[in-house]
Parts: C-alpha cells; sequence; structure tokens
C-alpha cells in the first residue's frame, strides 16, 4: 500500500472534520461522566483526537462498517485499557456503531456500556481490556491469522504508557516483530500518568521510542492532541510492510477544557457536579 | 584392584516415562492425533512457548509448518496470541508444560480465552507428578488453579487411547480446553477394554463388587493395574474413569457412589482441589455419607527424583494402592 498525498486544501478540510469530531467525542464522554458523575475523564479528553483520527465519520484510519461490527473484513481495534471505555463508547457513538442517545446508559445497571470495556457487552468493543498488558499479545494473535487467513485487515491496540510497565507488553512486541506482523500497529497513549501517580515516578519507562526501536518496530512519536501531526504518523506506518509499527502518541490529560488540563494530574480526575456544563462550554469556546 | 560395583542410577530428568518395563507404548500420541485431525480441519493451528519438542507438538510442527507459530519463551504472550487467533476464525492448540499454562499465565487463560469462551485448546505437558525435575516443572496443583476458572473444560487423559480420542472431541468443543499432556511414548491401556472417550463423560472400565477405584489420568492406568492384582486376593475392584474433570460428570459418579464399597479416588494431583475433592464434595452435595480415601499427592512441594520411586513415596504406584485396599478393607 502506497500513501495517497491529499492535496493541501483537501488535507486542511479532513484535518477540519477530524478536529470537529474529536470536539463530539470529548463532548459524548462528557455526557457520560457527567451520568456517573465520574469517570476517567482526564484520560477521555486527552486521548479524543487520536480515536477521531481512527474513528472519525467518513475520514477514520479504521476500515469498518458501523452497522455491522463483526463484519470480517474490518480492522480490529482492541482497547486494553479497559478504564478508556468511555473514551471508546463516545467514539463508537461518533462513528456510528453506537447510537448517540445509548450513551446516557454509561456505567447503569443493565447498560451496553459498562465502565470497563468488555467485548461481550457492547459492539465494536473487540476485547475485554482492564487487566492490562493483554491487548498487545491478542493483537499479535490475530494479526498472524488474519495474514494466515489472507485478509488484508488490520490490527490496531490502543494501549497506555502505564501499561509499558507489564512484561507481558514486551513479550507480545518480541513476537509481533519476530512473525514481521506489518499488519499490527501499537498506539500508546502516553500521558504520563498512572494510579500511583506521574509515569516518571512509578517505573521509568522512557526512552519510550527506542525501547520500541529497540524491540524491532517502526516507531513514530507524535503529538496526539494534534490531528495533522496523527495524520500524518498513519500516513508513515501505512507504508510499511515488514514490521509492526508503533504510533507513540503524546497526550495532555484533560485537553480541551482549560481548567481540567491544568487541574491537578490525577489517575481518577475529580470533577464536580457544577463543572460539566462549564467544561461542555470550554469545548465550545464559550466563556462563563 | 577391582572396581567398585556401581549403585544403580535413578534420574531426576525433566523427560522420564512413567510407562511400566515392557509396556506396549505409542508414540507421541497428541502430536499424530493433531495431525490427522489437521488434514481434515483447515482451520486447526498450532503454537507453542519454545517447547514443541517437548509437549509433541513438533510432530505438528514438521507436518504443518506453516499452520504453526512459535511464539518464544514466553506463556503470556503465546496464550494471548492463541486467543487472537481464535477470534479470527482458527482453532488453536497451544502447548507448553502445564506448570507454566497455569501458574505463570493464568490471568491470560482466564481472561483471554476462558471469559470469551473462545476455542483455544491449552495442552499442558508434565502434569501433575511426571517428572522428576522438582517442583519447578511438577504441576502437582494445575487442577486446582483451572476447576475455579468458569467455562474452561478439562481433560485428564489415562493414555494414549484417551489422548488420540480425544484431541477430535477437544476442537469440536466450542469453548476453550485444558489437557493435561502425556507426551513422549505414551501407555496403551485402554484398547483392552470396552471404552470410548466421550468428553464429559466418565465410564466404568471395570466392574467390581468390593471396591470402587474413582481415578482420572494416569492413575486409571495404576487401578486397573491394581484391580488386577487384587483378584488374586479374591477383591473384586471396579475402575470408574473420569477423564472429565470439569464439567464433571456427577450423575454417574452418584450412581456409582450409591454403594457400600471401600471407595478410593486416586489422581496425579495434590489432594488439594483436585478430583477427590470434587468427588467428596458431589457427594456431599448430594447427601450421601461415604467415606471416601484418596489417593492424591500430598499438599507439600515434592522432591526431586527418579519417578517410579516418586510414586511409590507418594502413593500414586500399583504398589501403593494394592496395599491402601488391603489396610482398608
Amino acid at each position: 500500500m502506497t500513501t495517497t498525498a491529499l492535496p493541501t486544501t483537501a488535507r486542511a478540510a479532513k484535518i477540519a472534520r477530524l478536529e470537529a469530531a474529536a470536539t463530539r467525542i470529548r463532548h459524548h464522554a462528557l455526557t457520560m461522566g457527567e451520568v456517573q458523575g465520574q469517570g476517567y475523564i482526564g484520560q477521555a479528553l486527552g486521548v479524543a483526537d487520536v480515536l477521531a483520527v481512527f474513528y472519525g465519520r467518513g475520514d477514520g484510519e479504521l476500515r469498518l462498517r458501523p452497522e455491522d461490527p463483526e463484519w470480517d473484513g474490518r480492522d480490529r481495534f482492541l482497547l486494553s485499557i479497559g478504564h478508556y471505555a468511555i473514551a471508546l463508547y463516545a467514539a463508537l457513538a461518533e462513528a456510528g456503531t453506537i447510537p448517540l442517545a445509548e450513551i446516557e446508559t454509561y456505567g447503569s445497571d443493565d447498560s451496553r456500556l459498562p465502565m470497563s470495556g468488555m467485548a461481550s457487552y457492547t459492539p465494536g468493543m473487540e476485547i475485554s481490556g482492564g487487566s492490562l498488558g493483554h491487548g498487545l499479545g491478542v493483537a499479535c494473535g490475530m494479526g498472524l491469522g488474519l495474514r494466515h487467513r489472507g485478509n488484508p485487515a488490520r490490527v490496531f491496540n490502543l494501549l497506555s504508557d502505564g501499561e509499558l510497565d507489564e512484561g507481558s507488553t514486551w513479550e507480545a512486541a518480541m513476537a509481533c516483530a519476530h512473525h514481521g506482523l506489518a499488519n499490527v500497529t501499537a498506539v500508546v497513549d502516553v500521558n504520563g500518568l498512572q494510579a500511583d501517580g506521574p509515569t516518571p515516578g512509578v517505573l521509568k519507562t522512557e526512552p519510550v521510542t527506542e525501547k520500541w526501536r529497540a524491540f524491532g518496530w517502526h516507531a513514530v512519536r507524535v503529538d496526539g492532541n494534534d490531528v495533522d501531526a496523527l495524520l500524518a504518523g498513519l500516513d508513515e506506518i501505512r507504508d510499511q510492510t515488514t514490521s509492526p509499527s508503533v504510533l507513540i502518541c503524546d497526550t495532555r490529560t484533560g485537553r480541551g477544557v482549560p481548567f481540567l488540563e491544568s487541574r491537578e494530574k490525577a489517575h481518577f480526575m475529580p470533577v464536580a457536579e457544577h463543572e460539566w456544563a462549564a467544561a461542555h462550554d470550554a469545548l465550545d469556546g464559550v466563556q462563563r | 584392584m577391582t572396581a567398585p560395583t556401581k549403585k544403580r542410577l535413578t534420574t531426576s530428568a525433566m523427560i522420564a516415562s512413567f510407562a511400566d518395563p515392557g509396556q506396549r507404548t505409542s508414540p507421541a500420541p497428541f502430536g499424530h492425533a493433531l495431525n490427522r485431525l489437521a488434514e481434515e480441519r483447515p482451520e486447526i493451528v498450532g503454537l507453542s512457548a519454545d517447547l514443541a519438542k517437548y509437549t509433541d507438538m513438533h510432530v505438528f510442527r514438521d507436518a504443518n509448518p506453516d499452520r504453526f507459530f512459535q511464539m518464544g519463551m514466553a506463556e503470556q504472550a503465546m496464550l494471548g496470541a492463541a486467543a487472537g487467533l481464535a477470534e479470527v476464525g482458527l482453532v488453536p492448540f497451544a502447548s507448553t508444560y502445564s506448570v507454566f499454562a497455569t501458574r505463570r499465565a493464568y490471568d491470560f487463560l482466564c481472561l483471554d480465552i476462558a471469559e470469551p469462551g473462545l476455542n483455544v485448546n491449552v495442552v499442558g505437558a508434565l502434569p501433575g507428578l511426571t517428572t522428576g525435575y522438582g517442583p519447578s516443572h511438577q504441576a502437582t496443583e494445575d487442577l486446582a488453579i483451572l476447576r475455579a476458572c468458569p467455562n474452561l473444560t478439562i481433560v485428564d487423559p489415562c493414555d494414549s487411547v484417551d489422548i488420540e480420542q480425544a484431541v477430535p472431541q477437544l476442537a469440536d468443543h466450542a469453548g476453550p480446553t485444558y489437557l493435561r499432556l502425556l507426551r513422549g511414548k505414551v501407555p496403551t491401556v485402554l484398547d483392552e477394554y470396552d471404552y470410548r472417550f466421550e468428553l464429559g463423560k466418565a465410564a466404568l472400565v471395570r466392574p467390581g463388587r468390593d471396591v470402587l477405584f474413582v481415578s482420572t489420568g494416569l492413575m486409571t492406568m495404576r487401578t486397573l493395574q491394581a484391580a488386577a492384582r487384587l483378584e488374586a486376593d479374591h477383591v473384586d475392584a471396579a475402575v470408574l474413569h473420569v477423564p472429565t474433570i470439569k464439567p464433571l460428570d456427577t450423575a454417574t459418579i452418584l450412581r456409582e457412589l450409591r454403594t457400600d464399597r471401600l471407595v478410593i479416588t486416586a489422581e496425579n494431583h495434590t489432594v488439594v482441589g483436585g478430583l477427590s475433592e470434587a468427588v467428596a464434595a458431589t457427594a456431599a452435595f448430594a447427601g450421601i455419607a461415604t467415606r471416601i480415601q484418596p489417593a492424591a499427592l500430598p499438599d507439600e512441594f515434592l522432591a526431586a527424583g527418579a519417578l517410579p520411586t516418586l510414586h511409590d513415596r507418594y502413593g500414586l504406584s500399583t504398589d501403593a494402592l494394592c496395599a491402601r485396599v488391603k489396610a482398608a478393607l
């Protein structure tokens, strides 16, 4: 496959559409957070641009049939960080796999949208995440199996920088490289934040890019809140034919809502009841 | 000067045979059964974690190189990848040693394979006490770990007959399975009886009026030997073979337990959480007060040494079973 460079104006228009998609994803996530009065909203806001370039309706990187989430030819997007489910539901609503009206059931009894992502509950949720360090191993098997079957679908695994602590992630990284799985792409959300605090103080994972390269991966590091940079990274990865690729995305938790961006970084960001509406307004650039 | 007579050597080597001297055996029954199945079913694939050669997976690998995936010494990645292969429509058999599949990679077996109910067949070699190599390789508690895992079907075969007949049934079963593998030259025993392996079913291989052995895995070979030997003492022993540990065939077990015979369970596994406790719970839950005597490994980390020595020491040998019956009658 070769990259088809879009004319400048077309590319600018695509970026504008995907940025709008990212804003919608952020709104959807805030709506879900407000339903529960809590949630991993900081992470969802931070990763929204990344999810937009994959799921943005009409423009996303993934080959999907939103109305047929089991279509055999679909690209697989594996969410191993189960607590990011709020963000993926928002993206699946953007893509049209989940009806928008359904997101208000998030985390409620009998909802198809549980707090932690589970494949058996939600259309479009490929695996049950939550126990970290599982996604890339499953992605490896899917990549092997799709290639074996001659299915051109690609496999993406969204993992967090915290997940790089898990040895199983690196077992799988070695296996993907050993088998030359060019159909596998890891997407690492580097938000520098883990359950016990900032990543450098929990377990030093840098230099992340060099680690992936040493493991035999084609590594691209971009500003994960810059749609233009994300698209350029995906263009580069699409051209790889012999090795798996990793898109390392530096993101900012709470991105898009200034008063949350500047809030003290926390794995579980507290949001007061009155702040949800203000957060929606902030996304739309409305000053209160 | 004459050389001193050397003491007869025993071995604590990793790979040791538990077959009796002169016993009929079949080579690598798992690998050959998988090859036969693979000829009919193109979706069958194999994986191993740097132990193909020691789990009889090399037989499949050599015949189907494009359908075998070497995952390196990485059991977590292997079970995750097996799940991924099943997710895209293939039927994987993934082999390693039982200790690694259960102790080391349990989270992956549980969440990637069992929770979604995938047709992944995990094949664990050196179950229970089938190596003299010591606790690092003796999977004495694999059944205890796995019996509590929802969705999982668990098979502990007696011999090459069980293995050959089980492999296609494991592949046909829609959900995940775990096979306690006997590898290398595996004894052939059950073809002398009117017996077919049927997944999920216990089978009365031999009737008897005085004693009821309820046994699984290679211990059925031993209980059959013990029953034959006890004939000389005019003791008539029955053998109920329970190759499927989960789901347990409680109906057949309860039918046989409603008896005044001496009941002895026999398993190649710790007394904690294996067949004996499963049978005892089945009886107790049904209100049957029969005393059940377990022939099982002790709740200990076991010694290294030669298998015959260890099977004697820990009560799994035919001699030990016979002595136990005579003491109890």
